[in-house]
């Protein structure tokens, strides 16, 4: 093995351009390969952090009734904020949030708009609420930047909102716009406005009640509460798993056809070699090789592109990785209405697995693609071959 | 088998399929061969050399009769054991050098070594000696396409003997040569039969060869023709060449 070691990498770097070629092409694969999958994973840990602080916090307990995609459960989804997490929500390591179905007037246009009442004063959210800490005569309110774009509204702005109370009965009141985020979430802005909680619970006539309890700490035990389901971060991050699987196999087809040139390129210099190089393959045989090794030495050959792709790929792809890792990779198209948490500039995240899968594969092709032309070596007839003679 | 004898041929045939018939390249050869013999197989184009040659180096195998070669039958051996009676014993020599073209001279000289799992330090001093047999330690670090014929055949010579194997096999080592390389490489080789007292057998048409060897066996349409020894010393043999 040492031997056909030795004598490979002799004949591959004797070989020149052509091996080089190979190896450039191959080390392309490794790189974008590496960098793909890093920007999957860095979008992954990214979007799920950006979940957790503006949307989710560590995990969530839900009105039993509460359905986020059906506004008409809203009327039912509420009831009291449970007695034993009163100390953990005076203690701010737990937030109740109210949401109620109301309509919005924004210049005479009429939109319907989730209202979700939230306490000034809350730190779990990455959500300016500070800024619904204001005394006004109208209700202060914040609203998310895509929102404000699409009902036309900005900072100053008052607003006419109406609702129904626990009674059915229509009410109306002027909000202004305290202030506008934006977040990487979509579901925290798109058609929401919120106001200060107790407001709210006062508007419907539901003081002291919830919809939604955001907890801070994902890792605690949590208990099971009469009318409330309790919702784990991992439970509420599944669509996020689900959407990078998608992306992941859309990918794979990507990085498929990729490394499919790559072997291409391996075959094609394997079944040339084989041809062209007759007479060295009975000159082997007659030093000695059986056919078996010298079968053994064209795999090896073919292999070693991809060892060398490996050492070019690290020299200017950790460069590139790492420079990438750093500046993050910015998207080319505006992603803020892209429908799921994405942030505009991904920061690629590469693990010691992801790497060393990488490599494995990329070898363990190249390795079949080239064992794949060379059992042909095993039949040929050494006083032939030493002729030269095509077969 | 006698004491002696490196090649012991029986009765032996080779036919090659062709079509619907067989052709028949060699019919009956009986041969001993001696150790340190310096012996040719001559005759015209077509007439076996190359078929008895790669039988003897154990490269093919025959169809009928027995080539036994240092004590083994070349029919009866496996490909391994083959391929490690090549890798120990023998050497070759062809006529179109067979040099490997993107390694250096010492690379080439060094690759029997390799297989034969010498370490570097031995291997560097065999090389440097075979190349010195051959009288071509100025072109060490040389590729063979930077080297003229002459040189390309001298590496292979070098090749063949790094090891110093008990059997060298030149098929038409002179064929691609000049008058004067021709001269010099057949005399390199006297030289190493003489002073290794390695056995060499040769297969060749060329007049030049011809007036080295020390027995001449003529082969004709697969048969031996004529089995002769020069008279003379070996010394008288190779000045009157000169
Ligand atoms: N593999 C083969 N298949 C068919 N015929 C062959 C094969 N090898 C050699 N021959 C035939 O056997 C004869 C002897 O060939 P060879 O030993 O190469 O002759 P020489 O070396 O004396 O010129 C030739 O007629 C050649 O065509
Ligand atoms: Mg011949």
């Amino acid at each position: 093995m040492k031997t056909a070691l030795k004598l490979a990498y002799r004949n591959l770097i004797g070989a020149g351009l052509r091996t080089w070629l190979n190896v450039i092409v191959l080390s392309f694969s490794f790189v974008v390969i590496i960098w793909m999958k890093g920007v999957l994973v860095g979008w992954d840990h990214q979007a799920k952090t950006d979940m957790a602080n503006w949307e989710i916090g560590g995990g969530q307990y839900w009105h039993e009734n509460y359905d986020p995609f059906d506004p008409f459960t809203f009327t039912e989804s509420h009831t009291a904020v449970p007695e034993e997490f009163k100390t953990e929500i005076a203690a701010g390591n737990m937030e109740p949030m109210l949401v109620v179905q109301g309509t919005i007037y924004p210049q005479g246009r009429m939109q319907p708009v989730i209202i979700r009442g939230i306490n000034p004063g809350q730190n779990i959210f990455k959500l300016p609420t500070q800024k619904l800490d204001t005394l006004t005569e109208a209700i202060p309110a914040i609203i998310g930047s895509v929102a404000a774009r699409n009902l036309r509204v900005q900072t100053g702005d008052y607003v006419t909102i109406r609702w129904r109370d626990t009674n059915g009965m229509f009410d109306a009141a002027e909000i202004i716009i305290t202030g506008v985020f934006s977040c990487n979430v979509p579901a925290v802005e798109a058609g929401k406005v919120y106001i200060p909680l107790e407001k709210l619970q006062s508007m419907v006539q539901l003081e002291g009640e919830a919809t939604i309890l955001t907890f801070r700490d994902s890792e605690k035990e949590r208990p099971a509460i009469e009318n409330w389901t309790l919702k784990p971060q991992s439970e509420l991050t599944k669509s996020i798993d689900e959407i990078i699987q998608t992306k992941t196999a859309g990918q794979s087809v990507f990085y498929g056809i990729l490394l499919l040139l790559a072997m291409l390129a391996i075959f094609d210099t394997q079944v040339l070699s084989i041809f062209r190089r007759q007479k060295e393959i009975g000159t082997y045989v007659a030093l000695g090789y059986t056919r078996r090794e010298v079968v053994g030495l064209f795999t090896v050959e073919g292999a070693m592109h991809s060892i060398l792709a490996a050492l070019v790929a690290a020299a200017y792809g950790i460069p590139f990785l790492a420079w990438q890792a750093k500046a993050g990779w910015t998207m080319p198209m505006d992603v803020s209405e892209y429908g799921m948490a994405v942030a505009q500039t991904l920061y690629p995240v590469y693990s010691t697995g992801l790497i060393v899968s990488t490599v494995f594969i990329v070898v363990l092709t190249t390795t079949i693609v080239s064992y794949w032309p060379s059992r042909k070596i095993a039949k040929m007839n050494p006083t032939e071959a030493l002729r030269g003679r095509l077969q | 088998m006698e004491n002696n004898s490196i090649i012991q041929i029986k009765n032996l045939t080779k036919s090659f399929p062709t079509g619907k018939t067989n052709f028949i390249a060699l019919r009956g050869i009986d041969l001993s061969l001696g150790t340190g013999e310096f012996t040719g197989l001559i005759g015209p184009s077509g007439s076996g050399k190359t078929t008895l040659l790669n039988i003897v180096g154990s490269l093919d195998t025959p169809t009928s009769g027995e080539a036994w070669v240092l004590n083994h039958s070349i029919g009866a051996l496996s490909a391994k054991q083959a391929a490690s009676l090549r890798k120990q014993n023998l050497g070759f020599i062809f006529q179109s050098y067979n040099l490997l073209a993107v390694h250096t001279v010492f690379e080439n000289v060094e690759f029997p070594l390799l297989l034969l799992k010498y370490n570097a330090s031995e291997r560097k001093k065999m090389v440097m000696d075979a190349l010195e047999w051959v009288g071509l330690t100025g072109k060490v670090k040389s590729k063979p396409p930077q080297l003229s014929g002459g040189e390309c055949q001298r590496v292979a010579i070098a090749r063949a003997m790094v090891k110093k194997p008990s059997l060298v096999l030149a098929d038409e080592p002179t064929a691609n040569l000049d008058a004067s390389n021709s001269h010099h490489i057949l005399q390199t080789m006297v030289k190493l039969n003489e002073e290794l007292k390695t056995t060499f057998l040769f297969a060749t048409h060329d007049e030049k060869v011809i007036g080295y060897l020390r027995r001449k066996i003529y082969l004709l349409d697969g048969k031996v023709d004529k089995d002769e020894l020069t008279v003379g010393s070996k010394q008288s043999t190779v000045s009157s060449e000169k």
